[in-house]
């Protein structure tokens, strides 16, 4: 199938299916051929899922992560969207910053966790803050770039109509630069998304993170480490499409490619 | 009208001087890099002359202004506003109703009737540049500020948009001072032509088009006048 034509309606389910059947499929066999104890099956998964669906356990783990995601991400995106446009907006500052948050930037969240813990303690506040931090430097980032891209005709043509240089930044740059900014956002999100798990194996007791570590730690329960594993995979894939639809909006959608 | 570059100074603009009457339909043609932009942007207050001055109505020109708006060759609409946005840009001051009423008419008088809620992705690239001149003139400028807005668009698009900015030109009554590197554009368009010589920029020449509006363009004056300014930029009428 290249590129050209275009897929039968049902082949653009068909095909995506059989792939995820066939990976079941081997992971089945590959289970059952090499007779390991310790690694689950699919079928001994589902039954894990069910399992924990039937406690009642699964929602207030997903509420809780998505609670902690919310805290950080959000947090993040209000320090982080103000900041970034100041800094694009003010080369000067942004000079004097830059090297600070470059060294900051590259340092996993998880480096964090004991400075986490000590400003803390363990609890929600030390897992909000390290997912904050995670989030909250692609958020500046994109801010950054995105209003050193904006093109220069536009603010030109922003003084050329009289706009304060507040005005600018609000009904100029910030709309040119906001498909950045969202894309910048996304990439906080995801990263939000994978930090939670590990924040919450180490600060606190409840979420998707702990759930996993949990049911390794009472009773070597693989086969509800796996299925917590799926849980936070098809969430994270949830918050991504959600997130994508933004970028369909028409105020934007010119910042983004899309086929027509 | 000097740039300082690489530590070294480049002289852009020298002993400029043009006198453009109200209403008055200006072209500026040379050769590509003289410095017909620059001049553009020292006339309008974007650049700041190293010496000599600009004056409107008695007034030395510090910086932009709302009154002389300048229309870029293309992506000068922002992408984020629909066509109504984008008209109503400059009327932010407006009450709501007159602000509408303001877009109403320049809507029809660039003739994007039905495109009011369309964003510039979707439009071409002639109804862009006329969506630019609307934008521009809601605000009421004294002085269009035009630089190469069609030089962006295919032959036949360019050939209407001329038509279009004349009849635009002729109902609101603007001065309008056009930068081309087109000759045809510059005689059919202007009522006098300013010939820029290579850099440092000088004027060459000034030329009257003395024909009446609408112009024949395989008019015998039309291409004397065609013949004349070719000649004043320094090329062969052969291909």
């Amino acid at each position: 199938m290249n590129s050209l034509a275009k897929p039968a309606g049902w082949e653009k389910f068909f095909w995506p299916l059989l792939a995820a059947a066939l990976l079941l499929a081997l992971w089945h066999y590959s289970v059952v051929w090499t007779a390991t104890k310790v690694f689950p099956s699919p079928l001994s998964v589902e039954k894990g899922l069910a399992e924990l669906l039937r406690k009642h356990v699964l929602w207030s783990d997903i509420g809780d992560s998505l609670r902690r995601v919310a805290f950080g991400f959000g947090t993040a995106a209000i320090v982080g969207i103000p900041l970034g446009l100041t800094l694009g907006w003010y080369p000067a500052l942004n000079q004097v910053l830059n090297p600070v948050l470059q060294i900051l930037r590259p340092i996993s969240p998880i480096a964090w966790i004991p400075v986490a813990i000590i400003f803390f303690g363990i609890g929600d506040r030390a897992a909000v803050f390290l997912i904050f931090l995670s989030a909250v430097f692609p958020i500046l980032v994109a801010c950054v770039s995105g209003v050193s891209n904006v093109p220069a005709i536009f603010r030109r043509a922003g003084r050329n109509f009289g706009l304060s240089p507040t005005q600018i930044l609000a009904r100029v740059v910030f709309p040119a630069a906001l498909p950045q900014i969202l894309i910048g956002l996304r990439i906080a999100l995801g990263v939000a998304w994978l930090v939670v798990v590990a924040a919450e194996m180490i600060a606190v007791d409840s979420g998707l993170g702990y759930l996993v570590i949990d049911s390794r730690n009472s009773g070597k329960r693989y086969d509800l480490v796996v299925a917590a594993m799926l849980v936070i995979g098809l969430i994270g894939l949830t918050l991504d499409l959600g997130f994508r639809r933004l970028e369909k909006i028409r105020s934007v959608r010119w910042g983004f490619r899309h086929e027509s | 009208m000097v740039f300082g570059r690489d530590g070294r100074s480049v002289p852009v603009l020298e002993d400029i001087n043009l006198d453009v009457s109200e209403g008055e339909f200006i072209c500026l043609v040379g050769p590509s890099g003289c410095g017909k932009s620059t001049l553009l942007n020292v006339t309008g207050g974007f650049l700041s002359p190293t010496s000599g001055s600009i004056t409107i109505d008695g007034q030395a020109v510090h910086g932009p202004d709302p009154r002389r708006i300048l229309v870029f060759q293309e992506r000068g609409v922002f992408p984020w506003l629909t066509v109504e946005g984008n008209i109503g840009f400059g009327l932010s001051k407006l009450s709501r109703a007159e602000r509408d009423q303001r877009i109403n008419h320049y809507v029809r008088m660039v003739r994007l009737e039905g495109f009011e809620q369309t964003y510039p992705s979707d439009l071409s690239g002639g109804m862009k540049q006329r969506l630019q001149v609307a934008r521009a003139l809601a605000v009421n400028p004294d002085i269009l500020y035009l630089d190469e807005p069609f030089g962006a668009l295919d032959s036949v698009t360019r050939l209407i948009m001329r038509g279009e900015l004349l009849r635009i030109w002729q109902t609101e009554r603007r001065t309008i001072i056009f930068v081309t590197h087109d000759i045809d554009e510059a005689v059919q368009l202007a009522d006098r032509v300013v010939v820029l010589s290579s850099r440092p920029a000088k004027i060459e020449a000034i030329l009257t088009i003395d024909i009446p509006h609408p112009r024949n363009i395989s008019s015998r004056r039309y291409l004397e006048l065609r013949d004349d300014l070719l000649s004043k930029i320094g090329l062969a009428y052969t291909v």
